[in-house]
């Protein structure tokens, strides 16, 4: 996947000047902070939407061990296919992203921050750490933060190694502590039982930048953004076949249309929301709304032309998932390998359809039963293939076969 | 002696029984008294604990969820999947196993889509699975085949393989890895990593590349393995297994120019029932004997002998060790370990060698026994003893690996020749055709006949500690155990708390030792007014907190005397014992052992008459004397952890 970050449309972080969101944030009580997080109708940017006010709460809420601390981590992963948004935040905007983990920390009461750094990132680990200590030396990070006293708070950064997985984040936390990257059991979740089975917040680059502009502001003018249930503005990564491919921000809510318009790729036959483990749009569906509540993204938006063999695409995607699976449960450790033998089997035009639909309803056990969220959505982009371009997918086997299954 | 003080440790680590990361949710659930919620499933309403799993709710209720990651011993896992149940308002299917209740829930456990889940879960298990069940040690007792038979598996719909695509690993003298069969439940892994704190097994790889695998990928035999067999005893398929001799002692019994002679310890007769179906608990000593019999063995001897035997030679150690440190004062290595568990030995010799000094040098039973049946039993009976083949019936896989030991040779042969588990030894007893259960009991044979009760509860953790005070107490105050302890039960050594210390201080000393010891000991008199403190440990996660402990200058490197058992629970709990294992059946198994110690006629070591004639036959010079060092004792090796 080529990696495009030219910006194409303004951000509204342009506009945002550092400094503004925690000033005002230190002026509210605690809960009158996460009141107006939660105001704004803010949630998560990193994928599953989980509304960021009510992730707070509850780790404002949550107790803390004794000589322990909370923490608030940020999850800069960024490992899903197609996602390069947040690289971008981190290039230019970080200020505002420390400034979120900042609000955050005060809002539940957390004492250390850690960034959780893509290991092929490390580049920007220099810059980050210079931003840091700059922080360090304002007075925006360490002891009695904003001269508020007892608000004492600190980052520090980590390096990710390589595995998509530690992008979940009970998987990231595993890794923290020095495990292999694999997700935990949920419940607990790491609002009560994180890093160190501690009281932690995992947020998302974007989640947390966006804090900082809704305290600057104000909730009001990220609510009015978006839909009903998908509020404010959101970036994306737009790739594969269309004229402009890079970091957009549009209001959620708005249509595939809409959006392969502005990146000049109105021809395609199918789009790709939400990375290898999002859903495959096709162009029949274009109407549709890029929002929780219709087709969700954690950003990433992948255009395919008329020329892509929706085949390859699926198998691609699965050979990324059998490669990137923990490996930990069983329904994703087999599960996975099965699809792409599957799809092997279709290119050869070897499958029958009665295993195909026994293939589809194992896609179905993968999403209901595996531990967590990578092997429940790495089916995703096979079935939605299968059920958009039967032709493509089905038309082969019977081709290859002589017409004979 | 008085008084009994019991103290426990002062560590920051919880008893290996609990599980390390709670399940409970939240995680201060567990203290709020009496919260209880209610949980609907399948339509029954049942009231729980906040925090129980949905497994355990379901239970309560009669209702069966399958399992296969999940273990009573062991953490929970949530990994394998077969247990997933629906929670109305969620949009996935839950692990049962995994999910602590925590709010009123409405729970449906077989509905489509979980029958579909399971059935696909097992089918893909199968689908990597190379195994034929016939000719698996685990036929009949395997939890995939259950599995497969009660969810309905008619054909492998996602393929099966059919030729094997790893070697297995039979390096080592005690467990074979048979990873063809494993279906990466990693049972083992968090047996080996958390019960036992050894840390040999991990999972390696990710994706369908996963397996597990030992440092370095390197066999077994070239690693830490301290041979416990704990992770056969809780793999719920046939990829690990006991390293089976019964085929070379097979030979052996039909060779007649053979004499073959077996020792039984005391757990395998508490537990080898269960392999044919009895409950948990209920001895087979007598039924065993005949059985033994029956199936071809010469002579059937209990190993319980050579346990008295080491109750003398141990105690006399400690008495020569206390009289060296406080009378000679000269720098002594106290406090004394215990040395008849060998995955406690090797463990010890992996991870703690510098304390080498501190193991008795006395062998184990089993080995002690081996040396007195090719020396004295041959003369005695006039064998040349090149024609003897000694087998010991263990719960244990590590026994295997110890009666390899080169240094096991003081008889001028192999002192042992085959160590045989429980579970193959119940193999063997069918394969002969013998329902064990049914037979009538016989006693064993002579010249060692029937031991003491205190050789019984070696069996038990605490055991060996139980017996070697009754024998020093006695010997020492010149007062008898009972009138100290209601009938000589020194119970606050019992129990399966993880770490036990016990304090006794002697009052009153007798006014003359034994002559047995005499040489050794002129008098007991510097032992007046000494507070005796004695431990107890048992699991390598214990143990490890005791070494550490010791390594601290804590409490327990201020005892004089500490018995440590490799296995959780001791060697009822071993690596050879039927499977399955759980808390409750070691319960079962420990009632069994005492009952036959409260049962025994003799219940104190040093009253075996037995025992008593091999010092005034043939070990003439008393215990610890030149002798029994010969054959009795032994030396150690320091291993390290870098090892091969
Ligand atoms: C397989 C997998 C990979 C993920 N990778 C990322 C990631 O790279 N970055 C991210 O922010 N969230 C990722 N997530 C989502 C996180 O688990 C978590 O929901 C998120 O960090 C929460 O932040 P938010 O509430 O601010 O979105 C991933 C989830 C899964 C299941
Ligand atoms: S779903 Fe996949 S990545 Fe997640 S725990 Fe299971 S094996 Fe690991
Ligand atoms: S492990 Fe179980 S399922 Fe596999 S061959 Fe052995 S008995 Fe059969
Ligand atoms: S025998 Fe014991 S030490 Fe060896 S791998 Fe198994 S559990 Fe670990
Ligand atoms: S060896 Fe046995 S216990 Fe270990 S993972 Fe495989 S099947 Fe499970
Ligand atoms: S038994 Fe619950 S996931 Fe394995």
């Amino acid at each position: 996947m080529t990696v495009i970050d030219s910006r194409r449309t303004p951000l509204t972080f342009d506009s945002i000047v550092p400094g503004t969101g925690l000033a005002v944030a230190l002026k509210l009580s605690r809960a009158d902070l996460i009141a107006t997080v939660a105001a704004s109708n803010l949630r998560g940017r990193g994928g599953a939407g989980f509304p960021t006010a009510t992730k707070w709460n509850l780790a404002a809420a949550a107790k803390v061990a004794e000589g322990e601390c909370k923490f608030v981590v940020c999850n800069a992963d960024e490992g899903e296919p197609g996602t390069f948004k947040d690289r971008v935040l981190l290039t230019e905007y970080a200020p505002l992203v420390f400034e979120g983990m900042t609000i955050a920390a005060r809002a539940v009461g957390a004492k250390r921050g850690i960034l959780y750094l893509r290991g092929e990132y490390v580049y920007l680990r220099p810059a980050l750490d210079a931003e840091l200590a700059r922080r360090r030396k304002d007075g925006v990070l360490g002891a009695a933060i904003g001269g508020v006293a007892g608000f004492d708070f600190d980052v520090e950064i980590r390096m990710g190694a390589g595995a998509y997985v530690c992008g979940e984040e009970t998987a990231l936390i595993e890794s923290l502590e020095g495990q292999r990257g694999e997700p935990r059991n949920r419940p607990p979740f790491p609002v009560d039982t994180g890093f160190r089975n501690q009281p932690t917040v995992v947020n998302n680059v974007e989640t947390l930048a966006a804090v900082t502009a809704i305290l600057a502001k104000g909730p009001e003018f990220f609510r009015k953004l978006g839909s009903e249930r998908s509020a404010g503005f959101k970036l994306f990564s737009v790739s594969g076949d269309c004229d402009a491919p890079g970091v957009y921000e549009f209001p959620l809510g708005l249509t595939l249309r809409e959006l392969l318009e502005q990146a000049g790729g109105t021809d395609a036959k199918a789009v790709q929301v939400g990375g290898a483990s999002g859903v495959c749009v096709p162009a029949a569906q274009f109407g549709r709304r890029i929002a929780f509540e219709d087709v969700a993204t954690g950003g990433s938006i992948i255009v395919f032309g008329p020329h892509r063999d929706m085949l390859a695409v699926a198998k691609n995607f699965m050979e990324f998932f059998c490669e990137e699976s923990c490996g930990q449960c069983t329904p994703c450790r087999e599960g996975n390998a099965k699809l792409l033998e599957g799809i092997r089997m279709l290119e050869r035009g070897e499958c029958s359809t009665a295993y195909l639909r026994e293939l589809r309803l194992l896609g179905e056990t993968m999403q209901l039963a595996s531990k967590c969220g990578l092997g429940q959505s790495s089916p995703n982009a096979f079935l939605s293939i299968v059920e958009h371009f039967p032709d493509e997918v089905l038309g082969r086997s019977l081709a290859a076969a002589g017409g004979t299954r | 002696m008085s008084t009994v003080k019991e103290t426990r440790p002062g560590t920051d680590r919880a008893p290996v029984s609990q599980n390390p990361r709670p399940l409970t949710y939240p995680p201060d659930a567990s203290q709020s008294i009496g919260g209880e919620v209610s949980v609907q499933i399948d339509g029954q309403d049942v009231k729980v604990p906040i925090g129980t799993s949905l497994l355990d709710a379901a239970k309560k209720v009669g209702v069966h969820i399958p399992t296969l990651c999940h273990h009573p011993d062991l953490r929970v896992a949530g990994v394998c999947r077969v247990c997933v149940v629906e929670v109305e308002g969620q949009r996935t299917l839950q692990a049962a196993c995994a999910y602590p209740v925590t709010s009123p829930l409405k729970v449906h456990t077989h509905t489509r889509k979980v029958r579909q889940a399971r059935r696909h879960v097992v089918d893909l298990m199968l689908s990597t699975h190379c195994g034929e069940c016939y000719s698996c040690k685990r036929n009949n007792n395997c939890e995939l085949q259950k599995l497969a038979r009660e969810y309905g598996v008619d054909f492998f719909r996602f393929g099966h393989v059919k030729a094997s695509r790893i070697p297995k690993d039979e390096s080592s003298y005690s467990v074979v890895r048979d990873m063809d069969k494993c279906i990466l439940c990693r049972r083992c892994v968090r047996t080996c990593i958390d019960l036992q704190e050894v840390g040999v097994l991990e999972a390696i790889g990710r994706g369908h590349e996963t397996r597990i695998s030992t440092y370095l990928d390197k066999a077994l035999a070239d690693v830490v393995c301290i041979n416990c067999g704990q992770c056969i005893n809780r793999c719920p398929t046939g990829a690990l297994h006991a390293n089976d001799t019964s085929d070379e002692v097979w030979r052996a019994i039909d060779d007649p120019t053979k004499h073959v002679v077996i020792q039984t310890a005391p757990s395998p007769r508490a537990a080898i029932g269960e392999c044919f179906g009895l409950e948990p608990g209920v001895p087979m000593t007598g039924q065993l004997n005949t059985a033994l019999k029956l199936a071809g063995f010469d002579k059937v001897f209990d190993t319980n002998f050579t346990a008295d035997l080491t109750i003398l030679e141990e105690g006399t150690e400690l008495l020569v060790r206390l009289h060296d440190a406080l009378v000679k004062k000269q720098p002594t290595a106290l406090p004394q370990f215990t040395s008849c568990s060998p995955g406690w030995v090797k463990y010890l010799e992996h991870f703690h060698p510098e304390y080498i000094p501190n193991l008795s040098s006395a062998k184990s039973p089993q080995q002690m026994f081996g040396a007195v049946i090719k020396t004295w039993y041959a003369q005695r009976n006039g064998i040349d003893p090149k024609d003897i083949v000694t087998v010991a019936l263990m719960p244990c896989s590590a026994k295997k690996f110890e009666c390899n030991r080169p240094e096991m040779d003081s008889s001028g042969f192999k002192d042992v020749d085959f160590g045989l588990t429980t579970r193959e030894m119940a193999q063997m007893i069918q394969e002969a055709g013998i329902h064990l259960p049914s037979l009538a009991k016989s006693g064993f044979d002579d010249p060692f006949g029937d031991a003491t009760g205190s050789g019984v509860i070696f069996g038990a953790t605490g055991g060996v500690m139980e017996a070697a005070l009754r024998t020093v107490i006695e010997l020492v105050t010149g007062l008898k155990v009972e009138k100290l302890f209601e009938h000589a039960n020194i119970v606050s050594v019992r129990g399966f708390e993880g770490v036990r210390l016990i304090e006794l201080p002697i009052t009153q000393v007798a006014s003359e030792v034994p002559e047995i010891i005499r040489k050794h000991v002129p008098s007991f008199d510097f032992l007046k007014g000494v507070t005796l403190k004695v431990a107890v440990a048992h699991g390598t996660a214990n143990a490890k907190r005791v070494m550490e402990d010791i390594r601290a200058g804590g409490p327990f490197s201020e005892c004089h005397f500490i018995e440590f058992m490799g296995c959780p629970g001791g060697c009822l709990g071993g690596g050879g014992q039927p499977i399955p294992t759980s808390p409750e059946i070691r319960q079962a198994r420990a009632k069994a052992i005492y009952a036959e110690d409260a049962g025994s006629a003799v219940r104190k070591s040093h009253e075996n008459p037995a025992v008593l004639r091999l010092y005034t036959e043939f070990l003439t010079d008393g215990p610890c004397g030149h002798k029994s060092h010969e054959l009795l004792h032994t030396h150690y090796t320091a291993r390290g952890k870098h090892i091969g």
